[in-house]
């Protein structure tokens, strides 16, 4: 049970010399807080099973420091780190039976065989394994396989933190989502530090109560699903959170103005200090423009079509160049193929160069 | 479903049976019919029924003292050289580099005794070995041990050993580092989480992984071993006396020495035969191995059971899966 603390971390497949721009990792300054539930969310190939793997100690970092309790372990080997990771992929030691599985990591630390008996019997409890203690511990079902790495994970108290790297990506549908809810249950009655990678938001967004977003080796933003929801940091968060993704549209930003195609939106909050030369653009999520009848002073656009998600219904229209996905309400056809966008001024974000400014109030 | 019969079909068949007839078939009924005579040359032949076999297992006779005592030489021999070769092949491959430029480099030393002819394995041995001109027995000499393969058993023997171990373990290594190429990478990392040590790591991983590879390396080095006869042969003729006479160079001298075939064939049946019984005994064990988990599998019941559908998630309640 450790906070762990990120300090300056970066990592470069190609050594400390290389480029920024390629590094795997770029630099992260960032605190864990001790028994909080992580997530790690983030397309393949944006870092996250980097930062893991630099957590857990298998990967060493080209720079920075990990602390444990302000403790640099940076240094350390796996071994000596205390850390628990599941990978994405079940391990397990098939000469073994289920019950030697999960007792595996506690004896090799010389754990006593009273306290090895307790623990494995409560994690056998916990992921419905009890009766399948006994067995060996080959010709089992990915997903069984699966809780015995998960088992082995969690079986040890002392852990700094618990990492998981994509560890529901063999499991079934069906399964999946009820062995999420099981880690979800088991983090509030174990009290571990979890962090979970992945890069399907539902999966992040279900299991953590702080999601981490990656992009390109860099964390983006970290906050809660409604954070993330209501005021992406970053325009890639915006696009990468929900279901249609946030509308990113290049627009002229003054005041409490914003002009697309000559057309003013209002905004909540007055922009008067933007970054000369950056790339200006607004951000609203589709649930806050509404697809109306084209009328005088609404912004217009083209439908492409509608589609209907049973309790929403969003239509999916052009303006220019760039694509918009708008709310369509009820009785809202969109026949005559145009329709006038009405913009909630209070969830119209301003971004420079992708990244948020906070207007003035 | 009527089926064209068309017997001119035997006719593309004819030729593998002839050559097989040729081949295998003839050879071996030759031998056969070997074993059950006796003759004194001028190719005149007196039939003997069982008597050659009969005297060939009862060790108070000549022929049978011979033929049981290199059995049970060859039987010790192949014994010792899994003893030493299987351990020292996982060592070896344990040790071997995983990945850049050594791996190339360590894979054509390995390979290098594979690729020598038996005929100058023997040789080299035979010379290297040699008190007066041989460079490990001048050597060994000069230290002050006493070594010399022709006039002493054991150090006759040392050098069958050690040449065999020399000339074979690359095998078992080659292909115990092929078990342990395909172990994935996450299995090491799991291990270094669950703080393994090294011994854990082979104990729980690596062995249970190589177990297919070693049981292939076992039956290949006691096939091979079994059926020795070219090096022992070159380096010391089965001697000195008897002592490294295995089966098959007994079988040689009883043939082309002695010209007996009658014997020389009923041992070399019996020699097939122990050979075949071998083989069949490894293959149905390395079979019935797989089979075995199979049905018990089968049997048993998956360890989470599918849930019931009063236990599914409502599928109207699901957040969308995916990237927008």
């Amino acid at each position: 049970m450790a906070r762990i603390d990120l300090v300056d971390l970066a990592h470069s497949y190609g050594g400390n010399a290389a480029p920024q721009e390629s590094f795997a990792l770029k630099p992260v300054t960032m605190t864990w807080r001790q028994g909080g539930a992580y997530a790690l969310l983030g397309p393949s190939g944006c870092g996250k099973t980097t930062l893991l793997n630099v957590i857990s100690g298998i990967i060493t970092p080209s720079r920075g420091k990990i602390l444990f309790d302000g403790k640099d372990i940076t240094p350390l080997s796996t071994q000596k780190r205390n850390i628990a990771q599941v990978f994405q992929f079940p391990v397990i030691y098939d000469t073994m039976t289920v019950g030697q599985n999960l007792a595996f990591p506690l004896k090799n630390r010389g754990v006593p065989k009273a306290e090895i008996d307790r623990r494995v019997a409560e994690i056998g409890r916990l992921l419905d394994l009890e009766p399948y203690l006994n067995r060996k511990a080959t010709r089992l079902t990915a997903d069984a396989k699966q809780k015995i790495s998960l088992g082995r994970g969690l079986v040890r108290s002392d852990v700094a933190a618990v990492l998981f790297d994509e560890p529901l990506t063999v499991i079934d549908p069906e399964l999946k989502w009820q062995l999420r809810s099981k880690l979800k249950a088991l983090h509030r009655e174990l009290d571990l530090t979890m962090i979970y990678v992945t890069h399907d938001q539902t999966e992040a967004l279900t299991f953590a109560d702080t999601v981490v977003v990656m992009h390109d080796g860099r964390v983006v933003q970290s906050g809660t699903p409604a954070e993330l929801f209501d005021k992406p940091a970053h325009t890639f968060v915006g696009y990468f959170i929900g279901s249609p993704g946030m509308n990113i549209l290049p627009a002229e930003v003054r005041g409490r103005e914003a002009r697309i195609d000559g057309h003013v939106i209002a905004l909540n909050r007055s922009y008067d200090h933007l970054p000369a030369g950056a790339k200006i653009e607004i951000g609203v999520r589709p649930e806050f423009v509404e697809a109306v009848a084209p009328a005088p002073g609404l912004l217009s656009a083209k439908i492409e079509r509608i589609d209907d998600l049973g309790r929403i219904r969003f239509a999916r229209t052009r303006l220019g160049d760039a694509k918009l996905a708008a709310r369509a309400p009820a009785g809202f056809t969109g026949a005559d193929g145009t329709a006038g966008l009405k913009f909630d001024p209070s969830h119209v974000h301003v971004y420079a160069d992708s990244i948020l400014v906070e207007g003035a109030a | 479903m009527d089926k064209t019969i068309n017997q001119k079909a035997w006719f593309l068949v004819l030729p593998v049976f002839l050559v097989v007839a040729f081949s295998a078939v003839l050879p071996l009924m030759t031998v056969v019919n070997y074993s059950m005579q006796d003759t004194f040359g001028n190719n005149q032949f007196f039939w003997n029924g069982v008597g050659w076999f009969k005297e060939l297992l009862d060790p108070s006779t000549d022929l049978g003292g011979r033929f049981l005592a290199s059995l049970g030489r060859n039987l010790f021999f192949s014994m010792v050289i899994l003893a030493i070769e299987v351990p020292l092949g996982i060592v070896v491959a344990l040790s071997m580099p995983r990945q850049g430029w050594t791996v190339a480099a360590c894979l054509v030393i390995l390979a290098l005794p594979l690729l020598i002819p038996w005929n100058v394995v023997g040789t080299i041995w035979q010379i290297f070995g040699r008190p007066d001109i041989g460079l490990l027995g001048y050597v060994l000499n000069h230290i002050g041990l006493d070594y010399n393969y022709v006039s002493n058993d054991i150090d006759a023997w040392v050098t069958v050993i050690v040449m065999d171990i020399w000339h074979w373990t690359s095998l078992v290594a080659l292909l115990c580092y092929a078990g342990l190429k395909s172990i994935p990478e996450a299995y090491y990392q799991a291990a270094q989480i669950d703080g393994a040590s090294r011994w854990a790591v082979f104990k729980a991983i690596q062995l249970p992984k190589m177990n297919r590879v070693l049981l292939i390396a076992v039956l290949l080095r006691f096939m091979d071993s079994f059926m020795i006869y070219t090096e022992p042969f070159v380096v010391t003729g089965g001697g000195p006396g008897n002592s490294t006479t295995f089966v098959s160079i007994e079988l040689v001298k009883i043939a082309l020495g002695q010209f007996d075939l009658g014997k020389a064939a009923a041992l070399s049946l019996v020699y097939n035969l122990i050979i075949l019984i071998v083989c069949w005994i490894f293959y149905t064990v390395m079979t019935n191995a797989g089979v075995e988990r199979k049905v018990q599998a089968e049997s048993e019941p998956a360890v989470e059971p599918k849930p019931s559908a009063a236990l599914k998630p409502v599928p109207a309640l699901k957040p969308k899966e995916g990237v927008a």
